[in-house]
């Protein structure tokens, strides 16, 4: 390796200086305002008013559930959409023709680039009195309600989110050497147990990937639940839109974004240290 | 299999074409289907609300687009060449305005900016001259650019990132040892490599700024976004109206996919053949 000029490293710092910038003013900062509100007094008209407390946390227990929905529904839907998402990866990354392959590819990826608003706001149409409801009124089964429901909820989520799912975990499928497969069947294995001990394993590092994607969106979702849970499934999205364009309350608010930031912190590094150290086993393995 | 795979593209496809069915709807009532027009189209077309949330949300992706692809490429490019306390810090602030939830990123923002604003405007109408209007800072198209920058930047770095550790280093030390410029040797050598990177990153941070309602949602200010007036549309009470935007919208992001993929293979071909 060369030895860095000075020219090189003025270089480099004009060509980070914009980015750390930007994440000064608009991360750090706006971070550190939210932590100093969050021990803050509400003002008597909504906002912000100095001071020092810590009844804001103190309170947190007043949106538990807010809370606890978020923390169920978060990892619920990952895994669904991982088990819809999982099937369909494998489909298309080792069964499905080659010529149809990329074709079929982007058409599960396709509506992860149109909007989520649209795509959510579908399922009101077809979870509502006049769509599927209406369709089972026909054949028999009547007076079902489908949207506002634990499940008209995770059904948005799955639709949502699938394509984020389906794609990391084809690529990891598709790279993963076919020949592997082959011996694994030639040494007299079921296909089951090819599938649990070959398959599998190898694309365990698309299916951390794809949930982690799923799980970070899902801890922060609001739309989802403002369409398809009217206000019965709500999220902690759903409790900070509320404390921060309703009710006005800035200090809780921000005491309910510090703490959700923290729990995302945690869980994610903590998933990432797991994943990280189960696929370097797998590296392993695999080079031998 | 097979036809697992054919129940999950209904799935997946039977929502977007309701929509695109009943934005035909001639009748009035969002949930019956009486004949097919498309004085929905034309309704929504000459809605000067339509229009104008439009162009808004045009003018604020494209330019979330253009700073974070060329922001976000050169630090992608400084980067790698960076080591020890900076790089870690960097990586982690990359990390985390990722990993962060975007309605935080909006409620941070609006927080913040709204007070660096209370303490700025009394200072700007304090040292402004007599007589003349003294500017008064607010929310609007640029807290939203700056928000969204934040997300879809760190995203062009990540990519970009990725681009760079496939290349071939040994062609940026052959064109260093020739003696060309820092310049010429991006230009000529590592621009061309990473180019595809930087056009995905330009996309993905296009789409996810016309796209994006909760930032916008908290930060907008006055201004409205497409995404927060069709928001506003259903939460008055869904109308074939909404469904005409949302499927204008639709096929707005597939000819804008479809374009990228052509541009991409026009140039894969051109470097293969040229």
């Amino acid at each position: 390796m060369k030895q860095q000029s000075k020219s090189n490293r003025w270089l480099t710092a004009a060509l980070l200086t914009p980015t750390g910038l930007w994440f000064a003013f608009m991360l750090v900062l706006p971070l550190i305002v939210i932590l100093v509100f969050s021990f803050g007094e509400r003002a008597a008209v909504g906002g912000y008013a100095g001071g020092f407390t810590l009844e804001h946390y103190a309170n947190l227990g007043a949106r538990l559930k807010a809370f606890s929905n978020t923390l169920t529904y978060a990892p619920i839907g990952t895994f669904l959409s991982l088990l819809v998402a999982y099937p369909l990866a494998y489909y298309l990354a080792i069964k499905v023709n080659r010529r149809y392959k990329l074709m079929l590819l982007v058409l599960v990826i396709v509506p992860f680039w149109t909007s989520l608003l649209i795509r959510t706001y579908a399922w009101i149409y077809l979870l509502g009195g006049k769509g599927i409801p209406s369709i089972l009124d026909w054949i028999g089964i009547e007076d079902v309600r489908l949207i506002n429901t634990p499940g008209a909820v995770l059904m948005g989520i799955v639709y949502g989110y699938l394509p984020l799912m389906v794609f990391p975990i084809y690529v990891s499928l598709d790279k993963l050497n076919k020949s592997y497969l082959e011996a694994s069947s030639d040494l007299g294995a079921s296909p089951y147990k090819t599938f649990m001990q070959v398959t599998l394993p190898l694309s365990m590092p698309g299916v951390a990937t794809g949930c982690m994607l799923v799980f970070i969106l899902l801890m922060g979702e609001f739309l989802i639940p403002a369409f398809l849970g009217g206000g019965k499934v709500f999220f902690i999205g759903n409790a900070l839109v509320d404390l921060f364009l309703q009710s006005r309350n800035w200090p809780f608010g921000s005491a309910i974004s510090i703490t959700l930031v923290v729990i995302m912190l945690i869980t994610v590094s903590l998933y990432m240290r797991m994943t990280l150290r189960n696929s370097k086993t797998g590296v392993d393995e695999s080079l031998m | 299999m097979r036809i697992y795979a054919i129940a999950v593209y209904l799935f997946l496809y039977v929502p977007i074409g309701i929509i695109v069915l009943f934005s035909f709807n001639a009748g009035s009532h969002a949930s019956e289907l009486r004949g097919l027009s498309v004085q929905w189209y034309a309704k929504a077309l000459s809605n000067p609300f339509v229009g104008d949330a439009f162009v808004t949300s045009l003018v604020i992706a494209l330019t979330v687009a253009v700073l974070s692809s060329v922001m976000g490429t050169a630090a992608a490019l400084a980067l790698q060449r960076l080591k020890g306390k900076m790089r870690i810090l960097f990586d982690g602030l990359i990390f985390v305005s990722v990993m962060i939830p975007g309605i935080v990123i909006g409620i941070a923002t609006l927080v913040a900016l709204v007070t660096v604003f209370d303490f700025l405007n009394p200072i700007l109408a304090s040292i402004w001259p007599e007589g003349a209007e003294p500017p008064k800072l607010h929310m609007g198209y640029a807290s939203v650019i700056a928000a969204h920058t934040l997300f879809t930047m760190s995203l062009v770095i990540i990519m970009v990132r990725a681009r760079i550790a496939g290349m071939d280093r040994a062609l940026i030390e052959a064109s260093m040892d020739l003696y060309a410029t820092p310049w010429r040797t991006f230009y000529q050598v590592t621009l061309p490599q990473i180019y595809p990177a930087i056009l995905a990153g330009f996309l993905l941070s296009f789409t996810f700024s016309f796209d994006d309602f909760i930032i916008s949602f908290f930060v907008a200010g006055p201004n409205t976004t497409l995404p927060i007036y069709i928001f506003s549309s259903i939460r008055r009470g869904i109308t074939p109206e909404v469904n005409a935007i949302g499927t204008m919208v639709l096929v707005g992001s597939l000819i804008l996919l479809m374009g990228a993929q052509y541009l991409m293979r026009e140039r894969r071909q051109q470097r293969t053949t040229g």
